[in-house]
């Protein structure tokens, strides 16, 4: 083990400019794929917020005494989509609206009586938060006879349902070439570092190296080249998230998580690029 | 020790190699192999060290069935045999005492004993006091001393040098000779391929000559038919 450490150390001694050329390509390539991350990990966060606001809306029917709104409730409650219920009367309607609709306050100041309903405010669980799931709700909130009627805003939950299913198509196509591109780039580079020790391979086959023990060492440079252009992307990503702060809008990074999972992503194509081009090479000479 | 039976080689791209090749090196013998470029001498010893396949014959080296020799069993074949070339073939950015050492390294030597042994057999070879020189510090003379002391350290039965002297003056080639005949002398067989026919004349040992790839003069075996012949 000691000896396999040594042995892919000594290669960044011995060939510092292409070791340092390789670690700088692997950085570069994980750093595309961490830009396109990045607005991926935003967008994703944008349609969740947007995606917060879905909410089914039951109207009820005048005089529905509140004895039985609590108590459907907390059935409404019950339903595996439903994150939250919330009671809202005609009072507190009418109050909303002044609030919020200040163009028709002299309108909403006039009324002799409230026309605003009372109703019940359905909030889904994240997952729920689409026009299939929006519409079963609705459709179990008719069945209560107190709901004159309900609406959820079926247009713009069906349009963020296509623009999840575009983001999530285009993400996954995008990503997946850029990951592509990625593994080739960072393939040839390892690669050339196998053909620049072409020499130094024959000469331990020759004195009756395994190829396993002249392959281990190639491995854990190219996984050590890896995890340091993933470092090196990670940071690169940080500094171009602070800029996009800084000086475009607010952007968020990657989680600790989605951070490490570019690092090891680095680390296994580092790893996988070494071992195919070190097994090609092996199996010429 | 090694044995060659009815051997040819043909090569992937056209032309024959070696044809009908039959001889046998006996343990602590030393044999000339000697021949025109071309004529066969490297592919004789690239045969030996299975690093070319053999194409027809039975090749048999130390124990192994070369021309059967499974891939994984190749490094267990070179292990008990010492290679020289004549380009010296050494690691240029280790030291003499690190490309000796990287010989028993890949073979799994325990690593406290590695330095006294790549130090006895520097001293054998006459080049301790340049253990820490790398090879471009070294004359062309010393380096082969080194790939000489890099092929003896595993202690091998035989030694194969493919035109050790070839890249060396006259006073160089004398002392890399004189090594191999001494490494010959303490029981190691060595087969040395050489057109140097000045070297082959100066030592009693068996000439085997190849010409397009077939053997047409064995000494051990022509001096025994004359000898017959005679009586």
């Amino acid at each position: 083990m000691k000896l396999i450490f040594r042995e892919a150390l000594l290669t960044f001694r011995r060939a510092p400019l292409l070791s340092a050329l390789s670690v700088t390509t692997i950085a570069f390539s994980l750093f595309v794929i961490g830009l396109f991350g990045l607005v991926a990990v935003n967008l994703q966060q944008a349609l969740r917020q947007v995606g917060e606001r879905v909410e089914v809306v039951a109207y009820l029917l005048p005089g529905t005494p509140i004895e039985t709104v609590t108590q459907s409730m907390k059935d409404i409650e019950a339903f595996p989509e439903v994150q939250s219920a919330n009671y809202v009367t005609e009072d507190q309607a009418l109050a909303r609206a002044r609030a919020e609709l200040v163009e028709f306050h002299d309108v909403l100041q006039e009324l002799e009586h409230n026309p605003l309903p009372a109703s019940i405010e359905v909030n889904l669980k994240p997952g729920f938060r689409d026009a299939d799931h929006a519409s079963q709700v609705a459709d179990r909130l008719k069945g209560f006879g107190f709901v004159d009627d309900v609406r959820f805003g079926r247009d713009w939950v069906e349009k963020l349902d296509w623009l999840r299913r575009i983001a999530a198509a285009v993400g996954l196509v995008v990503g997946a070439a850029f990951a592509i591109v990625a593994v080739i780039i960072i393939g040839t580079t390892i690669r050339m570092t196998v053909l620049q020790r072409s020499r130094e391979i024959k000469i331990m086959r020759l004195v009756g190296a395994t190829d396993g023990f002249i392959r281990r060492p190639f491995l854990l440079q190219g996984a050590l080249k890896g995890l340091l252009g993933g470092l090196v992307a990670i940071a690169l990503s940080f500094a171009a998230c602070l800029a996009i702060n800084r000086w475009l809008i607010e952007a968020a990074f990657f989680s600790r998580e989605q951070a490490l999972g570019i690092i090891g992503f680095g680390t296994l194509i580092g790893l996988f690029g070494s071992s195919t081009s070190v097994g090609r090479h092996l199996r010429r000479v | 020790m090694i044995k060659f039976t009815n051997v040819f080689k043909a090569f992937p791209k056209g032309g024959l190699g070696l044809k009908d090749v039959s001889f046998h090196v006996a343990k602590g013998e030393f044999v000339f192999l000697t021949g025109h470029s071309g004529a066969g001498k490297s592919t004789v010893l690239k045969l030996i060290y299975a690093d070319e396949p053999v194409t027809s014959g039975e090749v048999r080296v130390s124990g192994f069935n070369v021309a059967e020799i499974s891939r994984r069993e190749i490094p267990k074949l070179r292990r008990r045999l010492g290679i020289v070339f004549q380009d010296f073939r050494l690691l240029e950015d280790r030291t003499a005492e690190e490309n000796v050492a990287f010989a028993l390294e890949v073979t799994g030597a325990k690593s406290a004993t590695i330095p006294a042994r790549v130090m006895r057999v520097l001293t054998q070879v006459g080049l301790a006091a340049k253990a820490r020189a790398y090879p471009p510090e070294l004359s062309g003379g010393e380096q082969q001393r080194v790939a000489i002391a890099r092929a003896l350290v595993n202690e091998p039965t035989v030694l194969l040098a493919d035109e050790p002297t070839g890249n060396l003056d006259d006073r160089a080639t004398r002392g890399v000779f004189q090594l191999l005949r001494d490494i010959n002398a303490s029981g190691t067989a060595v087969l040395m391929a050489t057109h140097d026919l000045d070297l082959v004349r100066q030592a009693p040992y068996r000439v085997i000559e190849l010409r397009d790839g077939a053997v047409v003069f064995d000494s051990a075996v022509d001096e025994a038919k004359d000898q017959a012949a005679g009586t």
